[in-house]
């Protein structure tokens, strides 16, 4: 193994398709038409001599490092910004180049420390290498004059000496080591769009500067690692390469937040890991990284870990730890007592949308061979099950129809429920890309999220609708699109159903529909829906972008419904820069709906009363598989309420915390006999637990995680699991524990096995994968380079259907008792339920969960900034700090869900998605007053917390 | 069986109908079924024809319309 080094070409790749030839240095090169010389000779192998440039933004030109001279031009261009010319004869080394860029240098170096022996970026220096190329052998300046580099000169207080800032808690900035490249002002500027850095003064006094001269924790910074990856020298350094010291060896792997899967080079040194830095060659993020995935893995070396199996019989003992064969016989017992006293449908699994597609696998085939029912679900309950049947209803698939890289060509994008600066950093940047290229947005938010008007990017339009209307505001935008004669027919004549449509304009066309109608209750100025339909319709390539709070509705599939049907009226569909893109909030939510841990169907989709497919796995399995469908997670709770469901097996996932209305998940559990969480920490869930399984983390084992694109990444194994096994091993040993003859060596062998039976998965192997980088299914003999965009010829179910969506507002309605909306959403420094991000630094940017309150109405209350708050709704109530601001509008109220003592499922209530029970998290009719402290249900859920979280044996650990 | 659960499995049903109401007459019925037998487990169909053995107060009448389309689960 060895550490992954990645060539930099100094300047973006061109896209032209008109070829150039020169010469560089005698050799002949071919290169795209506006390719730099730089790239070019980069690409013929010859490396020029660099320091402002960088592959991963647009040329710059002011090191004078990288002069080239060229026949028959004059004086000596810098080859970044220069670009190729046919017939150019180019030489990168003359020796009146050679006498310039040493004199360069000399400059350079005579404003920089010469500690190189004890510097950070000793062994990754560009600086040093620079140094080293050009020959660099003397500095005849001295080192005595002004200078950014010594506190102290000559005695007196150096003014231009600026100390360390080492506010942020991942990397440091120091200012006596920067070269004012001004890399990572561009990085922050072009790759992250954040413009967070600038420089600062001018000539001698020019410096990089974070905001209006502040430290980096007080500025707009959003702790990306972009300008940390392009700095050439130790000023801006990860704190863990400071420690540590530099890697040996890198791997690349996954990361396992959200659903855009980005690929990270994980560098290391021996056992410990370094850095996660990203990887340009993937092809979800392209190079870029958000605050979690490259700085936040502290969690899986936190102290909360658990790493021994633990039982107990009952939920108000203290755990005791037992060894691993003690725990499988006593699940495998336990799990077959009930099933003998209650019935074979007593008991069911979740399989996890973070663990990978492998583990998935065995665990909905260890529900479904080993306990003989399909009681199996998944995460994605509660978040894109509409996805699943809505998209699967109008195309004939339960996915997003494009790559991330489709955003390139994108000329208007809506997004509508998602935040993506916030849940899906690295798509938000490079979404951002394009707005300052010049694409055009639309935003249906009820909160004025940031990417609606932030630097260099404003929507065009943002229809701030009430929480719950979103089928009236997309049925509206359809009859604009159909009564103002703006619908693509050659496209639907050719591509669906036509009577089909016709029945579906004629409805749209009704005009209770129009905006004008809807503007009562969506609360949007008419003038503004049809200016949006108009936009979409009418400015060129469309693509819409959703997350859950399109979803997460009591019409959340009909609001998906009416996504699909926009796309095609206007002919958005099966090629690069359009189509319905569900962002996806896990990891591998995609995968674990692929891998059929829903309890109707069997992997890829396929219902399990389809008797071809229950054929195929139960000739391979040996076993009958049931053809009636099982339980869904708000069933499983119901019938366990009931009496009905008494054993669970739950892989990485927090029911308690993340699920809605807790005190009704809290009685479900309390209700069952044997409930097995298998996880890293003691979560929320695992206080109504009866057998701890210690889980592993990404970081400990090899899979593969499918992100939001149907990109199938492969995970790899960096370190031992700390628990002794990865989660895959744990769950085989259940299964053979239960007299299950399953033998899988290495998750090679369960991918092998998902290909055999999957037909979208037919040609997908460890092999393959490690040939390919990575694929996105379908990936089978049609289709054997992947399906980077879906429905090219032909929708995957023939004609693209159009669905009638009648608007049906949500029985959860404001009224005296309780006036205001609750919608709730993420912050992009935490993750979900919190357990992983909590357990590392990114708490400093989100240490608590507050509720976002409009001016107006907390004037009202009598409500200020910061004060303690009670907030109620029909389920129950609990407390927070508020705060007050106008990105929400008056009535509508906001919050994260990232901490277990804020508990925001206590308030969210169980009405839930008429398809598929996803609850509506995005609705609740709320009241906020001022208060003291902690709601009686906080204190009681803290004490028995605490109480359930204690280990026979061991010192209560203090949180 | 809860008083809980059966008031929930009235309103999911209901939820359904209430969709498929908005589509085409023809198909509004079928739809229900169709979707009922997909996707809810044999205890809670068998819950839903107890209650509408038992008259099925608080269904719409669209789920009533269905329930010969609804796949009936064997007895527990």
């Amino acid at each position: 193994m060895s550490l992954i080094h990645e060539i930099d070409y100094g300047t973006p790749a061109s896209r032209s398709e008109t070829m150039v030839t020169l010469t560089i240095d005698g050799r002949e090169v071919t290169v795209p038409e506006g390719t730099s010389i730089m790239r070019a000779a980069m690409d013929a192998g010859i490396e020029v001599p660099k320091l402002c440039a960088s592959d991963m933004m647009d040329a710059f030109g002011s090191c004078r490092l990288c002069l080239v001279e060229i026949k028959g031009r004059g004086g000596m261009p810098a080859s970044c910004t220069t670009p190729v010319a046919p017939g150019l004869e180019v030489s990168t080394q003359t020796p009146r180049l050679k006498d310039v860029r040493r004199g360069v240098m000399e400059l350079y170096i005579s404003d920089h420390p010469l500690d190189c022996l004890t510097c950070a970026a000793n062994g990754d220096c560009e600086l040093q290498d620079m140094a080293g190329a050009v020959g660099l052998r003397d500095v005849r300046y001295g080192y005595e004059g002004e200078n950014h580099v010594k506190a102290r000169n000559n005695g007196d207080i150096n003014a231009k000496w600026l100390p360390k800032d080492e506010s942020n808690p991942y990397f440091t900035y120091d200012p006596a080591k920067c070269i004012v490249c001004s890399r990572c002002v561009r990085a922050c500027e072009e790759v992250q769009g954040t413009f967070a850095l600038t420089i600062g003064g001018r000539g001698f006094d020019s410096r990089v500067s974070a905001g209006m001269a502040e430290d980096f924790m007080s500025s707009e910074c959003v702790s990306c690692g972009a300008c940390v990856q392009a700095c050439p020298t130790a000023t801006l350094t990860e704190k863990s390469v400071i420690e540590i010291g530099q890697p040996e060896h890198s791997v690349v792997t996954t990361c396992a937040y959200c659903g855009v899967g980005c690929s990270f080079k994980a560098e290391m040194r021996g056992e410990e890991l370094v850095r996660m830095v990203p990887w340009k060659d993937g092809q979800a993020n392209r190079g870029h990284s958000c605050v979690k995935g490259r700085f936040a893995y502290g969690y899986s070396t936190h102290k909360d870990r658990i790493l021994n199996p633990m039982i107990r019989e009952k939920i108000s003992d203290p755990w005791r730890e037992v060894t691993w064969e003690e725990a499988y016989a006593h699940v495998a017992a336990e799990f077959r007592r009930i099933q003998y006293q209650y019935g074979r449908d007593s008991v069911g699994g979740i399989t996890s949308s973070r663990c990978t597609n492998e583990e998935t696998y065995l665990v909905q085939k260890l529900v479904r061979a080993g306990f003989g029912n399909n009681n199996v679900d998944t995460c994605a309950r509660v978040c894109h099950s509409p996805t699943g049947y809505g998209l699967g209803q109008a195309f004939g698939t339960s996915a997003g129809t494009q790559n991330f890289d489709s955003v390139e060509f994108t000329d208007v994008a809506v997004i509508i429920g998602a935040n993506p600066t916030d849940g899906h950093p690295v798509f938000g940047s490079r979404l951002k890309k394009r707005l300052r290229e010049g694409a055009k947005l639309i935003v249906i938010d009820p909160r004025r999220t940031d990417i609606v008007r932030s630097p260099h990017v404003e929507a065009s339009y943002h229809l701030p609708l009430k929480p719950g209307t979103n089928v009236a505001i997309l049925t509206s935008i359809a009859h604009v699109i159909v009564t103002e004669g703006l619908a693509n027919e050659a496209f639907i004549r050719e591509r669906c159903d036509w009577s089909e449509y016709e029945d579906w304009a004629s409805f749209v066309a009704e005009p209770y529909h129009s905006p004008e109608a809807t503007e009562a209750y969506t609360g949007v100025p008419a003038d503004l829906v049809r200016g949006a339909a108009r936009l979409f319709a009418t400015g060129g390539n469309g693509a819409i972008y959703y997350g859950l709070g399109v979803t997460e509705h009591s019409q959340g599939s009909t609001t998906v419904m009416a996504i699909a049907n926009l796309a095609m009226v206007t002919g958005n569909i099966g090629r690069p820069g359009v189509g319905v893109n569900p962002l996806r909030g896990q990891n591998n939510v995609q995968g674990s709906c692929d891998m059929g841990s829903f309890p109707h169907e069997l992997p890829g989709y396929r219902h399990v009363s389809d008797d071809a497919t229950r054929e195929t796995f139960e000739k391979l399995w040996g076993v009958e598989i049931s053809s009636e469908p099982g339980l869904r997670i708000p069933n499983m709770l119901d019938a366990a309420v009931d009496g009905t469901f008494k054993g669970i097996y739950i892989q990485g996932e927090d029911i308690l915390q993340s699920d809605p209305d807790t005190k009704h998940v809290a009685a479900g559990l309390a209700a069952m006999e044997c409930v097995v969480v298998h996880d890293l920490f003691l979560n929320e869930t695992a206080n109504y637990a009866h057998v701890f399984l210690p889980g592993s983390t990404f970081l400990e084992k090899d899979g593969t995680f499918t992100n939001a694109e149907r990109r199938i990444n492969r995970v790899r194994k960096v370190m031992t699991p700390k628990n002794g096994y990865a989660d895959w091993e744990v769950t085989q040993k259940l299964a053979q524990a239960m007299g299950m003859n399953w033998n899988y060596r290495h998750p090679s062998e369960i991918m092998d096995e998902i290909a055999a039976t999957t037909p979208s998965f037919a040609l997908v192997s460890y092999d393959y994968l490690e040939k390919m980088g990575s694929v996105q299914w379908p990936c089978n003999e049609k289709h054997p380079e992947g399906s980077p965009i879906m429905h090219v010829d032909g929708f995957v179910r023939g004609k693209g259907k159009f669905i009638r969506t009648e608007y049906v507002a949500t029985d959860e309605r404001t009224g005296p008792r309780f006036p205001l909306l609750l919608t709730t959403g993420r912050i992009l420094s935490q993750y979900n339920v919190g357990a992983q991000t909590r357990r590392t630094d990114n708490v400093v940017w989100h240490a608590e969960d507050r509720l976002e309150i409009h001016p107006h109405d907390a004037e009202q209350r009598g409500i200020r900034d910061g004060d303690w708050i009670r907030l109620a709704s029909r389920a129950g109530e609990t407390t927070l700090r508020s705060l007050i601001t106008d990105r929400v509008a008056p009535g509508v109220v906001y919050t994260t869900f990232h901490h277990p003592t804020t508990q925001a499922n206590v308030i969210t209530t169980d009405f839930s998605d008429w398809a598929t029970n996803c609850p509506e998290y995005k609705v609740t009719a709320v009241q906020v007053m001022p208060s003291n402290g902690p709601s009686d249900w906080q204190q009681d859920y803290d004490e028995q917390a605490r109480q359930s979280r204690r280990i026979a044996g061991k010192l209560e650990a203090a949180e | 069986m809860s008083h809980d659960t059966n008031a929930k499995l009235i309103y999911m049903a209901n939820q359904i109908a209430t969709f498929f109401k908005s589509q085409p007459q023809d198909e509004a019925a079928q739809g229900v079924a169709t979707h009922i037998n997909k996707y809810w487990e044999p205890r809670m169909r068998r819950q839903l024809f107890q209650h509408i053995d038992g008259g099925g107060e608080g269904l719409s009448p669209l789920v009533l319309e269905a329930a010969s389309k609804i796949k009936r689960p064997q007895a527990a």
